[in-house]
């Protein structure tokens, strides 16, 4: 039963053996890359087309749909994850400054003095790049702004 | 059949260690989030391809709990750094975050330049 007798069953094990040749490839990156956003380049390679293949390839294999919705499932869910997870690592990547900026050659995410200050509406794990100047500057801007307007006795 | 079996389990293995070093390595958190991540996806790529070679389906369910279970660990972990970002006032060192060290291998090239 487990032998391969058909074309199917050869397709299936190739996509299996390529889906995890892209997992080594995976570890590879990983361990070789210098910084976080290289090495999340080297680890999305399986997330997506890996298990992909090895999805295509079990569901060649597998008798009966139950188990190929599933799989499909999976590989719906991947995809659509992946994208939002990446996202979150290396926006926190970048604000950490775990990027080698001097590795960069274009970087349009860098400082233009404009988001020094806290505005009220950054999402909760993008503040500005210096948060505690940042912070105090526009507790002095409130109060000044307060002043003006000439209720600055609370 | 032999054949394929130890290749695809030799190369997943082979990827799945090298995602190990890497997690114990370090150097920073976010690094260990990425090893983890890639890690499990390893994992599940395994269910799947035992599930193929076999021709046994009982473990494809648990590929969907070991999938949804990745995601919503990077996710949590990254939004519990951004958490530390908001109340430090030194990109994160006095929370007990160290120092990034991809900037302090940046520095130390720029000193070496």
């Amino acid at each position: 039963m487990n032998d391969v007798e058909t074309l199917g069953d050869v397709v299936a094990v190739a996509f299996l053996l390529l889906g995890a040749l892209l997992c080594l490839t995976a570890g590879i990156g990983l361990l070789r890359f210098p910084d976080v956003l290289t090495r999340m380049h080297a680890g999305t390679k399986p997330q997506v087309l890996g298990v992909l293949l090895i999805m295509v390839g079990a569901a060649i294999r597998l008798q009966g749909w139950s188990a190929t919705w599933m799989l499909l499932l999976v590989a719906l869910f991947q995809m659509l994850t992946a994208p939002v997870s990446a996202h979150m690592v290396s926006r926190v990547a970048y604000r950490r400054r775990h990027v080698r900026r001097d590795r960069l050659l274009v970087d349009e995410q860098r400082s233009t003095g404009k988001d020094r200050v806290y505005r009220g509406d950054e999402p909760a794990d993008a503040p500005p790049e210096e948060p505690g100047p940042a912070l105090a500057e526009s507790l002095r801007e409130d109060r000044e702004d307060r002043e003006d307007r000439g209720d600055g006795v609370r | 059949m032999t054949v394929a079996y130890w290749l695809a389990y030799g190369l997943l293995g082979g990827g799945a260690l090298l995602a190990l070093i890497r997690l114990g390595l370090g150097p920073s958190l976010l690094d260990r989030v990425v090893a983890t991540d890639t890690l499990l996806v390893i994992i599940a790529a395994g269910l799947a391809v035992h599930a193929g070679l076999a021709r046994d389906p009982t473990l494809v369910p648990v590929l969907v709990v070991v999938s949804l279970l990745a995601f919503v660990g990077s996710v949590s972990v990254a939004r519990y750094i951004g958490g530390m970002l908001l109340r430090s006032g030194d990109g994160g060192q006095d929370v007990g975050l160290p120092q990034a060290a991809e900037e302090r291998a940046g520095q130390v090239g720029e000193a070496d330049r």
